[in-house]
């Protein structure tokens, strides 16, 4: 079993926590210190730096939102001066006005030794040539993924993202064994390879897929493995906390969060509550060791969660599952948080009716009434109203026994959903609260 | 042995949401396609429905509302005509029921022909051996298509 830093990754937990309470202390000192944002955000809520007295004490801290890098628009909640920072990347803010990030030297070599344990536990190395086809740029993937690489001893072949067909024959003609992309474009190179009368599996080296940048399921996971002939590797990460961190081992359980470099939580999205292993909810980080924009539990608003055992691989750093929704999505239905996410995963088991669904959300006297339009496929139609019965009442018992809600099912034409291009609005919320 | 299959009538069902205008839409498209609705009926179920036609151009129909999105499929029905008088729905039910056949579902129009009965049984060929042995007439599917 290759280590990188072995000493650091398999630290016992009571010393990395021990660690971990050291580093947070000494953030939350710096920052009442030095950060007039955080200083102010503590004051607000009643916390001084003398409060944290325990790793747990965390929870005494306020939150960091996305829109506190909007509102500070492009660098007023950065620590360091323009002086120290030896770069800055921009997000493309997709969901808003745009976000500024920058590095100190020290931000950037923990961002590198992150990424060089990660691609080390997933078996990234010497030998290996990684086709980097994340953006280069403005977009930390693709430079991200570009040091750590080279950090770790493997080639690095930078083709960064498109022109599929060049990026095809680029990975035949250099033996590529490893890329790094989102897991969509990944099927896309599939797709374009076989329109070239190519096959991944079979005409090229590559054995690994390092994807991450967008939410992807376990049945795309298996699809892609089984198709492209490749193992693939969940990697996290946002801008925020860098860029991609935090890679998934060889075990495939999760990805490991450095303890050293972040410190993180699982809440219900809705209370506020902290979970424990295997409850999912919303995943904050408390970036440990950031010096340019230090990030204290910060919402990303990704919904996951955490496992705390050792790892089968020997590293004793808390494993993060795949993100499976976002809190933005999630809607509370009689009190049960529910994501639009599940439903679509309920309904991957369903062959009668098409993936596209609509929720329509309503109160009936004082309970939340919730009704999930799908479309029945035009090969499980039959004259039958009995049929149709049956697939309805099948989906409704899918659905419940996912969501542990109740829910009404309606069956529509097929075509009629809307569909979308890039973010899906699925949710008709008409409840008067 | 009579053989049975040209008795065998091809029945266009399209399903149906149950909101305004859904029904306007499949009769507007047969129309466009200058075809004619020989019968037809609409089964409701809770928030959907399955429109059930006869028509003169089946494949047509089928082609044309499939090609609009339209979720369709066809089903084998048999006509039987009957007295178009007190007492002619009683013979022919009565004929079925003693001859063990079920019924799935059924409709009936008064035209040209006279009084027709439109049947989904469960069992198309032995209806339609039961049906002509008892003396009733059965239509052949060129009446229609």
């Amino acid at each position: 079993m290759m280590f990188w830093d072995p000493r650091m990754e398999e630290m016992p937990r009571e010393e990395l926590q021990r660690l971990q309470y050291r580093l947070l202390k000494t953030l939350v000192y710096r920052l009442y210190s030095f950060s007039p944002f955080y200083h102010d955000r503590m004051k607000e809520s009643g916390v001084h730096p003398d409060d944290i007295r325990t790793l747990s004490d965390i929870r005494k801290l306020p939150f960091m939102y996305k829109r506190d890098l909007r509102d500070n628009y492009p660098d007023k909640i950065f620590v360091a001066g323009q002086d120290d920072l030896v770069r800055y990347h921009v997000s493309s803010g997709t969901t808003g006005k745009p976000t500024v990030v920058g590095y100190t030297r020290n931000d950037l070599d923990n961002w590198t030794a992150s990424l060089a344990r990660g691609l080390v536990s997933c078996g990234l190395g010497r030998g290996d040539v990684l086709q980097v086809s994340y953006g280069y740029g403005l977009f930390t993937g693709g430079l991200g993924l570009h040091y750590g690489a080279e950090r770790v001893g493997a080639t690095v072949l930078p083709t960064s993202v498109g022109n599929t067909e060049r990026q095809i024959e680029l990975m035949q003609d250099l033996h590529t064994t490893a890329i790094a992309c989102t897991p969509s474009y990944l099927i896309h190179m599939g797709e374009v390879a076989e329109k070239m009368g190519l096959s991944i599996k079979e005409d090229t080296d590559l054995r690994m897929g390092i994807l991450g940048a967008e939410p992807w399921s376990d049945t795309m996971k298996t699809r892609i493995e089984e198709w492209l002939g490749i193992k693939a590797f969940d990697i996290y990460g946002t801008s925020e906390l860098s860029g991609p961190m935090f890679c998934e081992c060889s075990e495939q359980k999760g990805f490991h969060v450095w303890g050293d470099l972040a410190c993180i939580e699982i809440l219900d999205p809705g209370t506020g509550e902290s979970l424990g292993p295997g409850e999912k909810g919303e995943l904050v980080v408390t970036m440990l060791q950031k010096e340019a924009l230090p990030m204290i539990r910060y919402r990303i608003g990704d919904i996951t969660s955490f496992e705390d055992g050792v790892c089968a691989c020997g590293r004793t750093h808390p494993r993060v599952m795949r993100i499976s929704g976002r809190v933005d999505d999630m809607l509370i239905i009689r009190g049960i948080n529910v994501f639009p996410s599940q439903i679509e995963y309920a309904l991957m088991t369903v062959p009668e009716v098409g993936q596209h669904f609509q929720i329509v959300v309503d109160r009936k006297g004082a309970l939340d009434d919730m009704l999930v339009r799908v479309e029945v496929s035009r090969e499980s139609f039959s004259d039958k109203i009995t049929d149709l019965m049956a697939i309805r009442k099948n989906v409704e018992h899918k659905l419940r026994n996912t969501l542990n809600v109740a829910v009404n099912v309606e069956l529509v034409e097929p075509g009629s959903l809307p569909r979308f291009e890039g973010k899906a609005k699925r949710v008709i919320d008409r409840r008067k609260l | 042995m009579i053989e049975t299959g040209r008795f065998l009538i091809k029945q266009i069902s399209v399903f149906s949401e149950n909101r305004p205008g859904r029904l306007a839409a499949i009769a507007k498209a047969l129309e466009e396609e200058n075809i004619n609705i020989l019968a037809f009926s609409i089964a409701e179920a809770d928030g959907f429905g399955v429109v059930r036609t006869l028509v003169d151009k089946p494949k047509k129909a089928y082609e044309k509302l499939t090609g609009l999105g339209f979720n369709v499929a066809f089903t084998d029905v048999i006509a039987v005509q009957m007295r178009d008088a007190p007492g002619g729905l009683y013979e022919i039910a009565k004929m079925l029921g003693d001859g063990q056949i079920n019924i799935e579902y059924s409709y009936a129009y008064s035209g040209k022909e006279g009084a027709v009965l439109i049947l989904r049984v469960d069992n198309a060929d032995q209806a339609v051996r039961l049906i002509s042995s008892r003396g009733a007439t059965l239509l052949e599917s060129r009446v229609f298509q």
